[in-house]
C-alpha cells in the first residue's frame, strides 16, 4: 500500500471533473422539480445527449457543435415527456421510467456506428498566470469551459429562483398549481419550459460523459449517473448549493476510491466502490433533517378544470 | 346618484350535461356590496369565474363603466380592476407573505418597496401583517388578510370575495366589514358570496339570488327576513331540525389531560384536554380552522395513538386503541374532507360502506368479505339518508359534496355509535341536505348516543349542540351550554380577534 502516490492537488482536480455530469444534470432536475414536475427520465436522457453530442462531435469536429448538440437532443427527448405528463396527463413516475429505457434504447440504436472511435479533445481553458499559481492553479484554473459551466448554473439557477420574477412564478407553480392557475399563470407552459431546461442539462451533463470524462461511446456508459442526480435532488432538500456540495462530495469519494484502490489499500474493493453512494446519501440525508420539504405540487397532475 | 359599474347581461355558460348559467342578469353600482346567493351548484362560482376571466361565457355580455368587458384572462380581468379574494385561499405556503402578494400583482415593484407598501396598506385598513413570514405558519384570518391586501394593492374597483367569512371568528368578521365599509366609501363596489344570511343582511345593499343557474329573483337584504332569502334560495319551504330533547345520562367518554402533537407540519398540536361526555349530549366545538380541530378528530377516531388513559369510555382506557378496536366499542368517528378521508374517492359507495363499517356490522368473516350484506348496507344507508346516486356500484367521488355527506354521516349513524364524532358536516353541503344531516345527529342523540359536533359554523352549532366549548391554538374551553351564550361569549372563546384591530377610521 502506498498512499503516498495520491496526489492531492490531481485528486482534487479530478474531483471537480467527476461531480460535472451529474452536477449539471442534477441542477436541471432541481428546476424541473421545482416547478412540481418528477421527472425519472434524467438517466435516459443523459446517456441521449450523450450519443447526440458524441455524433455531433464526431461529425463536424467540433465538441462545442457536440455540446450543442447534447443539450438539445436531451431537451427534445424531454418534450416527449412534457407531451405525456403536462398534454395527456400521464402518470411522472411511469413516464419518466419509461423515458429512461426510451433513452437508454435510442442511444444504442444511434451509437451504433460510433463505437470505438474516438472524439477529437476539449480543449482546456488554460487560464494564463491563474493555472501557474501552485496547487490552485492546477486545482482551479485548469479544466475545460464546461466544468465552469455546471458551477455557473448552480449560481444562476439559485440567483434565479431567489431573486427574479420566472424564479417566483416557477417556484409558485410547483408549490400550488391550482392556485398558480387561479391567478392567470400558465402552470403547462412553465412547467414544459422547465422540463426542457431539465433535459438540456442532462444531455450536457450526458455529453461531458462521452466527450470529455470517458472520450469514446459505449452503450449504457452513463451508468446510473442520471439516478444519482436526482437522488442528488432529493437528498439536497431542492436547494442549488447543496446539490453543488453533494456533487463534490460524490466526486470525491468516487476519485478518492478509485485513488485508494490503485494504492492497494487492503479494504475489500466492492466495499471501496459502494462507498461513493453510501457516504454521499448519508451526509445529504443528515442536511437535510432541517424543516425545509419537496414542493408541494410535486408530482401531482395538473388538470385546469374549469 | 351612484353610476353602475358592472351590468351582465343574459351571461350563459353550459358545460357537458349542465347549464351552470342560465341568462343571468343583474348591475352593480360603485360603492354597492352585492350580494351573490344560491345553493351548491347554483352557478355562483362559475359566474364569478367568468367576471374574473377564468371562464369564457358561452353568450351574453358584460359592460364595465359603459365600455365592453370581455376579459380573456385574470391578467386583462385585473388590468381592468376586478380584483377576487377566493374561498380556497389561493396561496403559497411555503412562500413569503411578500412573495405571494407579489405573484397576485401584473407589475409588482421590487420587494423592499413592496413590504413597505404592504406594512402601509395594512395598517391603513387595520389588517396588521408581517411581509416576511411564511405563509404556511400564518391563521386563517392573517392569510385571509394577505389576499385582501392584494387584492387592495392594486386599486380595484370591484372585488370578489366568495365565502370570506367562513374562517374568521366573530370579532374577525366585524373588522372585516369594517374594512369592507371603508372601502365602499371610496367608491370600491364588492360582490359578496356567503351562505351566511344574516351577515348579507348586515352588510350588503343589495342581492341577486341564482338557483340552478337562473337568476331567480332580487332583494335588498335589509328588508327581507334571512328566512325568505333562503327559500328563494332553496324554491321550497325550508324545515328547521328539531331536537327531541333527551335529558342526558351517564358519562360515556371521559378526556383528561389529551395531549398530541400535530402529524402534519402546519397543523396544530392538542394541548392538555379535559372534556366529559354524557350519553344523549350534544356537545358543539367550535373554533376558527386550523386551531386543533382536525387533531382532535384524529385523537379520537384513532389514527393517531393517545396516551392511554387519556381517553376513556365508558371507564374504559383507549387513548392507545386502534380505530378498529374503537369502532367495535362503539366510537365512530366521520372527518371533513370527504373526498381521501372519510371515503376512498374511486371507490364504489359499497366499498366505502364496507371500509368502516365491518367491524360494527359483521361485513367479514375470517378474512373474507360478505358482498351481500355489504352491499344491503350500503343500499339501506342511500336510502334512509336520500343519497341521491344511481346505486351502489357508483364510485364515491361521482357524488356531489351534499351527497356524499349525507352518505359518509349515514354509515356512520346507521351502526348505531354510543359516541359519534363528526368534524364539519355540513360543510359545503346546500340547505336541504344540511337541514337533514342536522336531523339525523338530533335523532342519534334523542336515542341516548353522545355526539361531538365540530363545526366553524356557529349557527349550526347553536341549533343542534346543547353545550358548547371552542378550540384556540390547541386548546379546548370548559363548555357551556348553548342555551343563553351571546355571539360575544362564543367569540371570547374562540380566542378573540388575534390581534386585528379595527380600521383606522382617519385614516
Amino acid at each position: 500500500m502506498d498512499l503516498s502516490a495520491i496526489n492531492p492537488a490531481l485528486l482534487l482536480a479530478s474531483l471537480l471533473v467527476a461531480a460535472t455530469p451529474i452536477l449539471i444534470a442534477g441542477i436541471g432536475e432541481l428546476v424541473v422539480e421545482r416547478a412540481g414536475v418528477l421527472n425519472l427520465g434524467v438517466e435516459g436522457m443523459m446517456i441521449t445527449g450523450a450519443i447526440c453530442g458524441f455524433m455531433a462531435t464526431i461529425l463536424t469536429g467540433s465538441p462545442a457543435l457536440g455540446f450543442l448538440f447534447a443539450a438539445l437532443g436531451g431537451a427534445v427527448l424531454s418534450l416527449l415527456f412534457a407531451l405525456l405528463t403536462q398534454v395527456a396527463l400521464a402518470n411522472q413516475v411511469a413516464s419518466g421510467l419509461a423515458l429512461t429505457l426510451f433513452g437508454l434504447g435510442l442511444s444504442a440504436l444511434l451509437g451504433q456506428g460510433y463505437v470505438g472511435l474516438k472524439p477529437p479533445a476539449t480543449p482546456k481553458l488554460d487560464i494564463p498566470l491563474l493555472s501557474d499559481i501552485p496547487f490552485f492553479g492546477t486545482v482551479l484554473f485548469n479544466h475545460d469551459i464546461i466544468v465552469y459551466l455546471g458551477i455557473a448554473l448552480v449560481a444562476g439557477v439559485w440567483a434565479a429562483l431567489k431573486y427574479t420574477r420566472v424564479g417566483l412564478i416557477l417556484r409558485a407553480v410547483g408549490e400550488n398549481h391550482d392556485a398558480a392557475h387561479a391567478l392567470g399563470y400558465k402552470v403547462v407552459r412553465i412547467r414544459v419550459m422547465a422540463i426542457m431546461f431539465g433535459g438540456a442539462c442532462a444531455g450536457l451533463g450526458g455529453a461531458y460523459i462521452s466527450l470529455i470524462r470517458v472520450p469514446q461511446w459505449t452503450e449504457g456508459m452513463t451508468a446510473g449517473a442520471g439516478w444519482i442526480a436526482l437522488a442528488l435532488v432529493v437528498f439536497a432538500s431542492w436547494k442549488p448549493w447543496r446539490v453543488l456540495l453533494g456533487a463534490w462530495l460524490f466526486g470525491g469519494v468516487t476519485v478518492l476510491q478509485l485513488n485508494l484502490q490503485a494504492a492497494g489499500v487492503s479494504v475489500p474493493v466492492e466495499i471501496l466502490s459502494m462507498s461513493p453512494y453510501i457516504i454521499t446519501i448519508i451526509v445529504l440525508v443528515i442536511m437535510s433533517a432541517d424543516k425545509s420539504r419537496a414542493p408541494a405540487s410535486l408530482g401531482r397532475i395538473f388538470h385546469a378544470s374549469s | 346618484m351612484t353610476e353602475t359599474l358592472l351590468t351582465i347581461d343574459k351571461l350563459t355558460k353550459a358545460y357537458p350535461g349542465v347549464v351552470a348559467n342560465d341568462s343571468v342578469s343583474f348591475e352593480i353600482k360603485q360603492g354597492e356590496v352585492h350580494a351573490l346567493l344560491g345553493e351548491n351548484g347554483a352557478g355562483k362560482s362559475t359566474l364569478v369565474k367568468m367576471i374574473y376571466g377564468l371562464v369564457k361565457p358561452d353568450s351574453g355580455v358584460m359592460t364595465m363603466n359603459g365600455a365592453p368587458f370581455t376579459p380573456a384572462e385574470p391578467r386583462a380581468a385585473r388590468a381592468s380592476g376586478v380584483a377576487m379574494v377566493f374561498q380556497h385561499f389561493s396561496l403559497f405556503d411555503a412562500l413569503d407573505v411578500a412573495e405571494n402578494i407579489a405573484l397576485g400583482m401584473e407589475n409588482p415593484p421590487p420587494m423592499r418597496d413592496l413590504a413597505e407598501r404592504i406594512r402601509s396598506v395594512s395598517e391603513e385598513y387595520g389588517l396588521p401583517l408581517d411581509p416576511y413570514r411564511t405563509v404556511g405558519d400564518l391563521s386563517a384570518g392573517e392569510r385571509q388578510r394577505v389576499e385582501i391586501i392584494r387584492c387592495l394593492l392594486q386599486d380595484p374597483k370591484l372585488l370578489i370575495m366568495d365565502e370570506p367569512t367562513s374562517v374568521l371568528t366573530p370579532q374577525e368578521v366585524d373588522i372585516l366589514f369594517e374594512t369592507l365599509r371603508k372601502l365602499t366609501a371610496e367608491g370600491v363596489a364588492i360582490l359578496y358570496i356567503s351562505h351566511k344570511l344574516e351577515e348579507i343582511r348586515t352588510l350588503c345593499d343589495a342581492a341577486t339570488v341564482l338557483r340552478l343557474g337562473k337568476n331567480v329573483g332580487t332583494c335588498i337584504p335589509a328588508e327581507t327576513s334571512a328566512r325568505d332569502m333562503a327559500e328563494l334560495m332553496v324554491g321550497t319551504e325550508l324545515q328547521t331540525p328539531k331536537s327531541a330533547g333527551a335529558d342526558l345520562g351517564e358519562v360515556v367518554l371521559d378526556i383528561s389531560g389529551l395531549s398530541m402533537p400535530s402529524p402534519s407540519e402546519f397543523g396544530t398540536a392538542l394541548k392538555n384536554l379535559h372534556m366529559r361526555l354524557r350519553a344523549g349530549e350534544v356537545l358543539g366545538i367550535g373554533g376558527v380552522a386550523g386551531n386543533g380541530q382536525d387533531e382532535m378528530l384524529l385523537a379520537l377516531s384513532g389514527e393517531v395513538r393517545v396516551d392511554t388513559n387519556a381517553l376513556k369510555m365508558n371507564g374504559k382506557a383507549i387513548g392507545n386503541l386502534a380505530p378498529n378496536a374503537r369502532r367495535a366499542l362503539g366510537l365512530l368517528t366521520a372527518p371533513e374532507e370527504r373526498l381521501g378521508h372519510a371515503a376512498a374517492p374511486d371507490m364504489s359507495l359499497t366499498e366505502n360502506a364496507l371500509l368502516s363499517g365491518n367491524v360494527r356490522r359483521g361485513l367479514s368473516e375470517r378474512g373474507f368479505l360478505k358482498w351481500g350484506k355489504t352491499r344491503a348496507f350500503a343500499e339501506e344507508i342511500i336510502e334512509k339518508f336520500d343519497v341521491r346516486t344511481p346505486g351502489p356500484d357508483n364510485a364515491a367521488r361521482s357524488l356531489s359534496g351534499g351527497n356524499l355527506q349525507k352518505f359518509v354521516i349515514g354509515r356512520e349513524v346507521l351502526q348505531a355509535p354510543e359516541v359519534l364524532v363528526v368534524n364539519q358536516p355540513t360543510w359545503g353541503v346546500d340547505a336541504l341536505a344540511a337541514a337533514s344531516i342536522r336531523q339525523a345527529i338530533l335523532d342519534l342523540a334523542a336515542g341516548g348516543t353522545a355526539v361531538i359536533v365540530i363545526s366553524q359554523d356557529l349557527d349550526e352549532l347553536m341549533e343542534v349542540a346543547d353545550n358548547f366549548a371552542a378550540l384556540n391554538e390547541g386548546r379546548l374551553t370548559e363548555k357551556r351550554p348553548t342555551k343563553g351564550l351571546s355571539i360575544d361569549e362564543i367569540g371570547l372563546m374562540m380566542g378573540g380577534a388575534h390581534g386585528m384591530e379595527a380600521a383606522h377610521a382617519d385614516a
